[in-house]
Formats: C-alpha cells, sequence, structure tokens
C-alpha cells in the first residue's frame, strides 16, 4: 500500500506544480506565455526538461526490457547513438529554431515552413501528418497510466479508473500551466529518473550478492553468454539504428521546445550534458535489463526466463497464438519493477512507482504540442486569431487540451494496445524521415515547398506501408523470415521477428534516405517557378 | 576551417561508434563486471559530451546571439 500513497503523492505534487504555474503566469497569459512558457526557461530547467521531453516510458522500461531479451546492444543500439546524433541536432538545427522562433514569432515548426517556403495548404498537410504521428503516444500512455495504477495497487484500482486519474492529471497540469506547468514537471521527472537508475543499481547489486558473479555465471551459460556481446545481430541492422536519433528534433514537441529558452546561450549546457544525462538514465537501466537474466530467485522473472526457453526450443506443433503468448510471458518491459519487488526494501519501490508513473505520464509535452499546432497552425491559420483575439486563441489552446485527453481516453479504453504498439514503434522512423525538412528549410536555399510536399508524403505512405506489413503478416519464429517483396532472388522487403525490414536494414535507413531524396529532386524539377523570393531567402540565410 | 574540423569530428564519432572490433567479445569484464562492449560505449558517450564542449567552443552560432 506505501507504494500507491508515494504514487498518489506524486500525482498530487505534479498536479500542484500545474496551479503553481497557473497563477505565476496570472489569467491574462498570452499565447506566447501558455505554449512556450514567454520563452523565458532557465538553463537548468531547459536542460532537464528538454531531456525529459525526449524521454518516454521506453527510456526507463523498454530499454531494461529490451536488454533483457537482446542484452547489452541494446545501449549501443539506442543511447550511445543518441548521445552523438541528438546534441549535434540540438547544436546545428535546435539554436537556429530558437533564433528564428525569437527573430519572427515562430510557435511551431509548421509556421516556420510556411514562411520560409511561402506556402500555406502545404504546411496543413505538414500539420496532419505530424499530428498523426503524434496522437498514438498520448493513447499509449492513457493505457501504461491505467496499467500501473491498477499494479501498484494490487487491482484495487481498475484499469478503466487508472487511465482516468493519470489522464485527469496530466490534462490538469497541461490545462493550467501550459509550457511553464509542463517544463516543471519534466524536469522533476528527469530528477527522479536520474535518481532511481543510481539507488537501484546498488540496492539490486547488494541483493544479488554483487555483479561480479552474476557476470560470470552468464558467461559460463551458452543460454545467457551471447547477451554480452552483439554476435546476435548484424553490423548492418546496429548502424541501421543510427538513424532512429534524427526523429528527435523532428518531434513537434521537441523542436517546439527548443523555443522556449531564454537565451541561445542555454543549449551550451544542454548540448554539453545530454550524452551524460543519456548514460546516468540508460546504463543502469539496460545493466539491469542483462543482470536480470540471472535473477532466477524472483518468480515473476524465473517464468520469463522459461517461455523463452519454449520459444527457443525446437517445436513443431507449436501454433502463432501460442507462440504469441509465450512471447507476451518473456517480454521483459516490467523486469526492473521485478528486480525491485525481489531485491529492493519498500522505500525504493515505493520511489520507483513514482518513477514508473512519471515515465507513463511523459505524454504530457505531446499533449501540449498538438495544442500549440492545432491554435497557431490551424485555428490561427485560418483567422481564428483575427476574429476572435488571443484571448480566445488560448482558451481554445485549453479546450483542445481536454477534448484530446478525453478522446485519447475513449479510444484507449476500446481499442487494442497492439494496434499503437506498432504505430508507436514506426512513428520515430516517420519523425526521422520528416527531418530533411528542418535540414533543407534552415540550410538549402534552393529548396521548395513542393520538395517539402514529396517528403512528408512520402513519409506518411512509407510509415502506412511498414504498419500495415507489420499488423497483417504475423511475426515468423526466430531466426527464419518471410519474403514481402523480391525481385528476382533478392529479397527487398522481409518480415523477421524483429520486424520488418529492407535490404537488411530497418525501414527508417530507406525512408529518410528517399525523403532526402524526393526533397532533394523535387525541389530541383520545381525551383524555377517555386523558389521563394529574394526578401524571405535573406531572412533565412543573411549569414 | 573551423567547420570542416567539427564535421571530421562529428564524422569520426561516428565510425567510432560502429565497434565491430569488440562485436564478439565480452571479455575482459571492466571492473569485474561490465562487459567491454558496454563499457566501450559507455565510454563513447562521454567521449560524445568532452566533443560536443569542444564544438561549443569552436563552432558556436555567436551571430544568432544578436
Amino acid at each position: 500500500m506505501i507504494p500507491a500513497l508515494v504514487v498518489f503523492a506524486y500525482l498530487a505534487l505534479v498536479l500542484y506544480i500545474g496551479i503553481f504555474a497557473f497563477r505565476r503566469a496570472g489569467s491574462n497569459g498570452t499565447a506566447e506565455d501558455y505554449f512556450l512558457a514567454g520563452r523565458s526557461l532557465g538553463p537548468t530547467v531547459f536542460l532537464l526538461s528538454l531531456f525529459g521531453t525526449n524521454m518516454t516510458a521506453f527510456s526507463i522500461l523498454g530499454a531494461s526490457g529490451h536488454a533483457f531479451s537482446n542484452g547489452i546492444v541494446t545501449f549501443g543500439l539506442m543511447a550511445s547513438s543518441s548521445a552523438l546524433v541528438i546534441p549535434v541536432c540540438l547544436l546545428v538545427i535546435g539554436t537556429r529554431l530558437w533564433a528564428l522562433g525569437k527573430r519572427h514569432g515562430f510557435m511551431t515548426p509548421v509556421q516556420m515552413f510556411r514562411d520560409r517556403w511561402e506556402c500555406g495548404h502545404i504546411g496543413t498537410v505538414i500539420f496532419v501528418v505530424q499530428a498523426a504521428l503524434l496522437v498514438p503516444y498520448i493513447i499509449i500512455a492513457v493505457m501504461g497510466g491505467g496499467t500501473v495504477l491498477a499494479a501498484i495497487t494490487n487491482g484495487y484500482i481498475p484499469y478503466w479508473l487508472g487511465g482516468a486519474i493519470v489522464s485527469t492529471v496530466v490534462m490538469s497540469y497541461v490545462f493550467l500551466g501550459g509550457m511553464r506547468g509542463t517544463a516543471l514537471v519534466n524536469a522533476l521527472q528527469t530528477t527522479l529518473f536520474l535518481l532511481f537508475g543510481t539507488i537501484a543499481l546498488f540496492v539490486v547489486g547488494s541483493g544479488m550478492g554483487g555483479f561480479r558473479s552474476a557476470m560470470e555465471a552468464m558467461l559460463a551459460s551458452p543460454a545467457t553468454a551471447p547477451l554480452l556481446t552483439r554476435e546476435r545481430i548484424s553490423p548492418w541492422y546496429f548502424f541501421s539504428y543510427t538513424f532512429i536519433p534524427l526523429s528527435s528534433i523532428a518531434f513537434p514537441h521537441v523542436s517546439i521546445f527548443c523555443m522556449t529558452a531564454r537565451s541561445v546561450t542555454h543549449f551550451k549546457k544542454t548540448v554539453v550534458l545530454y550524452p551524460i544525462c543519456m548514460l546516468l538514465i540508460w546504463l543502469p537501466s539496460v545493466f539491469l535489463g542483462v543482470v536480470a537474466n540471472q535473477a532466477s530467485a524472483v518468480p515473476a522473472i524465473e517464468s520469463k526466463l522459461d517461455a523463452r526457453a519454449q520459444l527457443a526450443a525446437p517445436n513443431a506443433t507449436m501454433t502463432t497464438d501460442d507462440r504469441a503468448r509465450l512471447r507476451t510471458q518473456a517480454a521483459g518491459d516490467d523486469v526492473i519493477l521485478r528486480l525491485v519487488d525481489g531485491y529492493a526494501p519498500l522505500w525504493l519501490a515505493a520511489l520507483l512507482g513514482a518513477a514508473v508513473m512519471a515515465a507513463v505520464m511523459a505524454s504530457d509535452s505531446q499533449i501540449l504540442a498538438l495544442s500549440t499546432m492545432f491554435t497557431e497552425d490551424i485555428f490561427a491559420f485560418y483567422q481564428g486569431t483575427a476574429r476572435f483575439g488571443h484571448a480566445m486563441q488560448v482558451l481554445t489552446g485549453r479546450i483542445f487540451v481536454f477534448v484530446v485527453s478525453l478522446v485519447a481516453y475513449v479510444i484507449a479504453m476500446r481499442i487494442p494496445q497492439s494496434i499503437f504498439d506498432v504505430a508507436t514503434q514506426y512513428a520515430f522512423a516517420g519523425y526521422a524521415a520528416l527531418a530533411p525538412l528542418l535540414i533543407a528549410a534552415l540550410f538549402w536555399k534552393d529548396s521548395t515547398r513542393w520538395g517539402a510536399l514529396a517528403s512528408t508524403l512520402w513519409t506518411a505512405a512509407a510509415v502506412a506501408m511498414v504498419a500495415t506489413i507489420q499488423t497483417t503478416i504475423p511475426a515468423p519464429p526466430p531466426g527464419t523470415s518471410i519474403v514481402v517483396w523480391a525481385i528476382g532472388d533478392w529479397a527487398i522487403v522481409t518480415r523477421a521477428t524483429a520486424g520488418t525490414f529492407v535490404l537488411g536494414l530497418l525501414p527508417v535507413v530507406p525512408m529518410t534516405l528517399i525523403s532526402a531524396l524526393m526533397m532533394i529532386l523535387v525541389s530541383l524539377a520545381t525551383k524555377r517557378f517555386a523558389k521563394p523570393g529574394a526578401p524571405t531567402l535573406r531572412r533565412y540565410f543573411a549569414h | 576551417m573551423r567547420t570542416w574540423l567539427a564535421v571530421t569530428a562529428v564524422a569520426l564519432l561516428y565510425v567510432l561508434h560502429q565497434d565491430f572490433w569488440f562485436w564478439r567479445e565480452a571479455r575482459p569484464l571492466v571492473f569485474g563486471f561490465l562487459p567491454v562492449g558496454l563499457f566501450y560505449h559507455a565510454a563513447f558517450t562521454v567521449a560524445c559530451s568532452g566533443a560536443m564542449w569542444l564544438l561549443v567552443q569552436a563552432v558556436w552560432p555567436s551571430h544568432l546571439e544578436r
């Protein structure tokens, strides 16, 4: 019961932060104040909050779950590549977004695209694609909230009520506090993650009698030794993953967040310390996920290891349903929870509950970003603000937060999570494929609105194609693959246990490269009649 | 010149990330418990932070501050 009380105390605290931010802004706040915290965030809140905005439930739970099944490769796939690509993107792209926002009053990337390429409705198309890729995250967060509250209270709070409580709390502090409230909550979340990871590592290590013996035992077993190397994956697969972090800067909630800093110099600390934050959060998560393979004394982990062993054993009579059931049983998303349950004292389990709740509530930034995009890119662009005034624009944003939260809750209660898991899995690839838009807008004079449209439509079609393959073709047994599309004997698209592949690479690679190619070719073909005028280009390329 | 050095530094780090040389090795266990492949990437992450510090010193877009 104590973990449940700590989680409710955490929910009360973030609600209070929303009220605090609301009072600080006053009732006459402008749109810029509500959506961008008045472009006034200081360096520490900017660093912690930007990092928290990027960290979803996946960082804490998914990373350890992935490491439990795949081993140490998880860190190289997702953490160290992000530690290089994301800070570089913040330095090169984020600082320019900040400057353009400050200079021209932009609050969203679409506003910048419309101005840069002198277009209107093409900006609306980009808005639709960005929004469609963002919504599944919000729905997943409602589901996560319901599941976690039900688990922490041992079912005393049912799934539907847990989802409702989490949705209401997130909606309330975003509704009241806007960006200021969201940024403060994100900073608190990051601090919790940083504290929890380190403490959990020491406590679990001590509970297991030290990690040295656990590692030696893993190396001695042929079943677990490969988890300590990368021999089970190909270097091409590893290389593919380095494209994923490109999605970060293209996510609207991240690019919008870049405009909240009081000064561009605040990026300096963020760029330098971002890799260290990655290390402090991901290394404990991944290491604990790997070492959980040696924690068979914990009954819940033992049952996962049994399920994995059954999956690995050749069995011709096993049906697809049996395999799917075993795969669910073997999944490690809750492995860090189980480790702490098994080895940590109650106070740490309580802190863990709050950290997990913080992780699943990370949808706040996405909800606020959607609201900002709707009010700026649709309501204001189509003359809403001109007709009804700035106060109505802020009110529309708040109503939109309420409506999005309500719709997400209703959908989360009616549709299976697996559908949204697929959607979020490939949204990363989709946003990575939208990165060429930002790069072309900021650094290539000859880019045109038609190039941007081609790149956006390609991204939408590619995400839909991959999601369809994932949904309609069941995963084959490990070690095998199904050819989806081939030219002669040359398999182009394949479906394997780990997902869909194009020429052995993750889909994000061809998606991003073709998106860039579309931007280049279509812009070159249309620049004679669609290149923006000289005054526009001077605004972007004066230096 | 500074821009090209920065691009080269980032490209070098990108290549160093593809560390095929520790692909099939778990030993030595650094500090007695950290597989060498994981230690390498942890160290790589720290190196990224150092490289970012250098980039901020060398190619900071100071014109944006005006």
